[in-house]
């Protein structure tokens, strides 16, 4: 009964948030701030993550694949469509989940329990269309280019620890990459990734708004957020391949 | 002037107002006092639309706003200045943001007006040259203040505030409380207050409307409050032993 409650609730607040803007002005310069914190600001940890769990899964590849029959560009091969279809749009969606999700909760939901929000209604602003809208939009711009830029750093972590560790050298890498090439599966991991940064924001945009209480709450809120988005990234990634893949 | 005609609300299932029926006078500061947990945040909200009532009608000179959908109260609300307990500034503005937040939504002023309309606000409420500090730098009273300023930038015709001398020493208090009878002077708002600062009671409450148990209990000035023999009431204001003190001066004991 309570997720059925929360479930209605979530789609009277989404109908709230997508309306027009009391202030075209205003609402442009709140995406460009959204856009700052949510997507530039997540750039370092992108890349250093992306780097190094690109090298990791290079290594295991090439660790798995010691057979003389499979040629070493098969390494090249596999880490692309690793990172391509899996690492960049999802592990680095659930790590942005943890990151701008729970931002983005006790960023709304401290405003809640200050009365920000209120403030915003008492002046006959539309709260939900104000503070949500621009951070769901920053996102789903946004993530993509992350995305991008992640599967671009896990190409190189990977053929640098090709090359560092001896198992593969660059030509074989870079040959395996070239291979059997399928540019869907770009779109793919977009695709996902915009559909990850909508749940992202929309569900901690939600936790936030609804904080009834204090500091604990907004805690225990925003705990929630990265909980369930985490959750619905990984649903909705099963969902989405078997509907665009399979 | 805002009338309040009957209005009873109810949350899970307890009436937490009864009835009520009284009206803010304007160009006057009208208070509303009572214990904690009388219901009279629950009037203010009720009053500036934060809850709906379920029963009777709020009248802003004479126009309906109780349990109206939001797009019709746009109007009526940016006529409306409210002050909020904790000042409810935006944390990542200036205070010139803040300030100025009401004037970027609603108005087509010149960034140089908006601006001159800041400056004109703060220095109104003690704080010139204030404008590029964080809340996070303010004290308690000028955090109060510059919420009044955001409030009143527009030029509202009815202010609200909610406990504005909550958490402040009594002499800010008191700076408080003069600063918004003299902004209800000067711009002639219909001022409502929700106070239990017996000191702002005595000081700037031109019309006292005192709740008890969700109920209006008794209507008067700050001069009639004092030789009332309303029991409840009485248990109310001279509950302290500065007003009790204060009793004794006025019938000469």
């Amino acid at each position: 009964m309570g997720i059925v409650k929360e479930s209605g609730d979530y789609v009277l607040l989404m109908l709230d948030t997508f309306r027009r803007p009391d202030n075209w002005k205003m609402f442009k310069r709140q995406l460009f701030i959204d856009m700052r914190d949510v997507g530039i600001d997540s750039f370092g940890l992108v890349a250093f993550i992306s780097v190094f769990t690109g090298a990791i899964i290079a290594l295991q590849v090439s660790y798995n694949l010691d057979n003389p029959l499979i040629p070493p560009s098969m390494v090249g091969y596999m880490t692309r469509e690793m990172v391509v279809l899996e690492f960049a749009p999802t592990i680095i969606s659930l790590i942005l989940a943890g990151k701008v999700g729970s931002r983005v909760s006790s960023e709304i939901g401290t405003m809640r329990v200050t009365e920000q929000i209120d403030a915003l209604k008492v002046m006959g602003i539309n709260p939900a269309n104000y503070l949500i809208l621009p951070k769901i939009l920053a996102s789903v711009i946004y993530f993509p280019v992350l995305i991008i830029f992640s599967i671009m750093l896990g190409l190189i972590g990977g053929l640098l620890a090709g090359i560092f560790s001896g198992l593969v050298s660059a030509d074989d890498f870079i040959l395996g990459l070239r291979s059997w090439y399928n540019p869907f599966t770009i779109t793919y991991a977009l695709i996902k990734t915009a559909v990850f940064a909508f749940i992202i924001t929309s569900i901690s945009g939600f936790k936030g708004f609804t904080v009834k209480g204090g500091s604990v709450e907004v805690g225990h809120n925003s705990t929630k957020a990265v909980v369930y988005s985490s959750i619905l990234i990984i649903v909705w990634d099963l969902l989405l391949t078997q509907m665009l893949l399979v | 002037m805002i009338e309040v005609n009957n209005i009873s609300k109810s949350f899970n299932g307890q009436k937490v107002l009864k009835n009520v029926t009284t009206v803010f006078e304007q160009g006057k500061t009208n208070l509303i006092i009572g214990q904690s947990g009388s219901g009279k945040t629950v009037l203010m909200k009720c009053c500036i639309g934060l809850h709906d009532v379920d029963e009777g009608e709020i009248r802003f000179n004479n126009r309906l706003f109780s349990n109206l959908p939001e797009k019709k109260r746009k109007h009526i609300r940016q006529e409306m200045g409210v002050l909020f307990q904790g000042g409810a500034l935006f944390d990542s503005y200036t205070v010139e943001e803040n300030v100025m937040f009401p004037l970027n939504m609603f108005t087509n002023m010149t960034l140089g007006e908006k601006k001159k309309r800041v400056d004109y606000v703060l220095e109104h409420v003690n704080l010139p040259g204030s404008n590029k500090k964080y809340p996070g730098e303010l004290s308690g009273g000028m955090i109060k203040r510059v919420a009044i300023a955001r409030a009143i930038v527009l030029i509202p015709k009815y202010l609200f505030a909610d406990e504005p001398n909550s958490g402040l020493d009594p002499k800010t208090a008191e700076v408080i409380d003069k600063l918004l009878s003299d902004l209800t002077k000067e711009f002639k708002m219909t001022t409502v207050i929700n106070t239990h600062d017996m000191n702002s009671v005595l000081q700037i409450g031109q019309k006292i409307n005192y709740i008890y148990k969700g109920q209006l209990w008794w209507r008067g000035t700050n001069k009639e409050i004092l030789t009332t023999d309303n029991k409840e009431l009485n248990e109310f204001v001279f509950s302290t032993e500065l007003t009790r003190r204060l009793k004794g001066n006025h019938y000469g004991t």
